[in-house]
């Protein structure tokens, strides 16, 4: 497990001081895949490194299973980084070595018999499913392939935790995707704890189980990632799940008086957010045959978040005033949140 | 042969003996003050990037003392330097002319210009690289000699490749004032006597160790660039 306790970094500088993080608590549970969430500058980068103390914070407390790594000497501090692998966005492969060599760089040291590194090194590069690359150099390798050799490399000293910084935002789409799944694989498969950085919403929703936002040096909200996406609390938190779906479109629809959206004598413009068990049930169809209300549907998004389903639904609705209202109280009733933006 | 070259090169050929003897220098010179320098360079290189801020052995005042005394010796023209060095010179190898008394002077001459080249090269490394390696808990020794020295072999070889040349261009500098090889050589007959023969046939000569310091530089950059 990794605890930080009311963790600070300040830089200083000609130009000033920098508080890049700010009374940083944070628990990260044994096998888990904990996603920090935040913009450039917002001090994730720095959150991360003081995990393994390549940044040694100011003040605070970094343990790892309970022991304080900001206490220990530079060789026990080694010792222990051994425990924590780490991968970069920009890959840091060493250039003048094969992949067989930069996976084999951390093994020099454990006394291990040449054959037993290859075997290790074959087996590591099985695990990522780049065996046929082993004397390629990095220069040769594709982005997403240059990835894989880096979390062999990282694996190379069987730790227990691996931390990614920004480890998928130098990838395309697909190759984000790919990697995303070895490290769900890595994590299933090895128990590895997985700390996670990025700026894109969509890599949390992939893979993470819990997500720490972060803004200006410090954590803003965290939680498990379906209760961030369902019930987002800080405003950074909305925009952050904005920029996931498409829903946003609606507002700069409205905001045009896009024709999409133009709404005839007595409609309302909703905006339904449903999750969970209520997925299942045909609420749409229910208040039309109940109150007579019909509900037009012009925009749907559905994530599958941990395997529950979290919706939204903008539709207009047309029908009895009175009608419409109870409809929506029905809604809300059921655990919708329903939310009328416009009415005429 | 012997008649044309008679002809041509009356004066290279009068003193054949000499012409081969200052090569000979020259050669002896290049080899030891550059091994020397190289050394030197390299461990002064290291010491010198590994103790600025923020890196892995962060140290102001050794940091300091290397730069301010390489900024100090290289601003130093080498003619100069030589005679400032004399008795420096005298009391460390015992002789400040000829090929012994030049190789101190060559090697302080040098080593400045080394170390700079050394700093660039590895200060090039990409700081993700060394991150990388500490994360994976390695000392900062395994970092200098793993990634510092080993991801920067080709840049370190155009570097020595560079710092050779100018040290070629030094020992003929040394010949000017006591030392042995090719530039003394040309200084007595080619400069002194006007004997001009023996001043293209060594340009000749030094054009071709250049051509060939540059020849194996290139061919070990190819060799280690991956």
């Amino acid at each position: 497990m990794i605890q930080l306790i009311d963790v600070s970094k300040t830089f200083h500088s000609k130009n000033g001081t920098v508080h890049a993080i700010r009374n940083v608590n944070l628990e990260i549970e044994r096998s888990d895949i904990y996603g920090v969430i935040g913009y450039s500058g917002a001090g994730k980068s720095t959150l991360v490194r003081c995990i393994n103390l390549l940044e040694c914070p100011t003040s605070g407390k970094v343990l790892l299973d309970g022991i304080d790594l900001t206490a220990l000497d530079e060789k026990e501090l080694r010792r222990q980084r051994q425990k924590i692998g780490m991968i970069f966005q920009q890959f840091n492969l060493f250039a003048s070595r094969t992949v067989f060599g930069n996976v084999a760089f951390a093994l020099k040291y454990k006394g291990l018999k040449k054959r037993e590194i290859e075997k290790k090194v074959f087996s590591l590069l099985e695990l990522v499913g780049i065996s046929d690359k082993a004397r390629a150099y990095p220069a040769q390798l594709s982005g997403g392939q240059k990835q894989r050799v880096a979390i062999a490399r990282a694996l190379a000293n069987d730790p227990g935790i691996l931390l990614c910084d920004e480890a998928t935002s130098a990838l395309d789409p697909q190759t984000t995707q790919s990697i995303l799944k070895l490290l769900k694989d890595l994590n299933r498969k090895l128990g590895l704890t997985i700390v996670l950085i990025t700026h894109e919403m969509s890599v949390i929703k992939e893979v993470c189980n819990r997500v720490a936002v972060m803004d200006k040096g410090r954590i803003v909200e965290q939680n498990d990632v379906f209760s961030i996406f369902s019930s987002p609390q800080a405003q950074i938190t909305k925009d952050f799940i904005r920029t996931t779906s498409n829903l946003s479109r609606i507002d700069e629809l409205v905001e045009e008086k896009s024709s999409i959206v133009r709404l005839k004598e007595g409609e309302r413009l909703c905006r339904l957010d449903f999750y969970g068990a209520h997925t299942k049930e045909a609420m749409i169809s229910h208040i039309s045959r109940e109150y007579h209300v019909e509900a037009s549907i012009i925009f749907a998004n559905v994530e599958v978040l941990s395997d529950t389903v979290l919706g939204s639904l903008i539709v207009i609705l047309s029908g009895s005033a009175e009608n419409q209202s109870s409809a929506v109280r029905f809604l809300t009733d059921h655990d919708i949140k329903a939310e009328v933006m416009k009415s005429a | 042969m012997p008649e044309i070259l008679r002809t041509y090169l009356p004066h290279l050929m009068d003193y054949s003996e000499e012409f081969w003897k200052s090569i000979g220098e020259t050669l002896q010179m290049l080899l030891l003050s550059g091994v020397l320098s190289f050394a030197a360079g390299l461990i002064l290189g290291i010491a010198l990037v590994v103790t600025r801020e923020g890196n892995i052995m962060e140290n102001k005042v050794i940091h300091q003392i290397i730069d301010k005394a390489v900024n100090l010796f290289r601003s130093i023209p080498f003619v100069i330097l030589i005679t400032a060095l004399i008795p420096l010179t005298k009391r460390i190898v015992g002789t400040f002319i000829g090929v012994k008394g030049a190789i101190f002077p060559l090697v302080v001459g040098c080593t400045p210009f080394f170390i700079r080249q050394v700093d660039m090269a590895l200060t090039d490394i990409d700081n993700g690289l060394i991150e990388a390696a500490q994360s994976m808990g390695i000392s900062p020794l395994g970092i200098i000699f793993r990634v510092y020295l080993k991801e920067s072999i080709p840049a370190l070889a155009r570097s020595t490749t560079i710092t050779a040349i100018s040290l070629l261009g030094l020992t003929a500098m040394g010949g000017a004032v006591g030392g042995g090889g090719l530039g003394s050589f040309v200084i007595r007959y080619g400069h002194n006597r006007f004997y001009q023969d023996i001043t293209y046939v060594s340009v000749i000569v030094i054009l071709i160790m250049v051509s060939i310091i540059q020849f194996i530089g290139n061919r070990v950059i190819k060799k280690t660039s991956h």
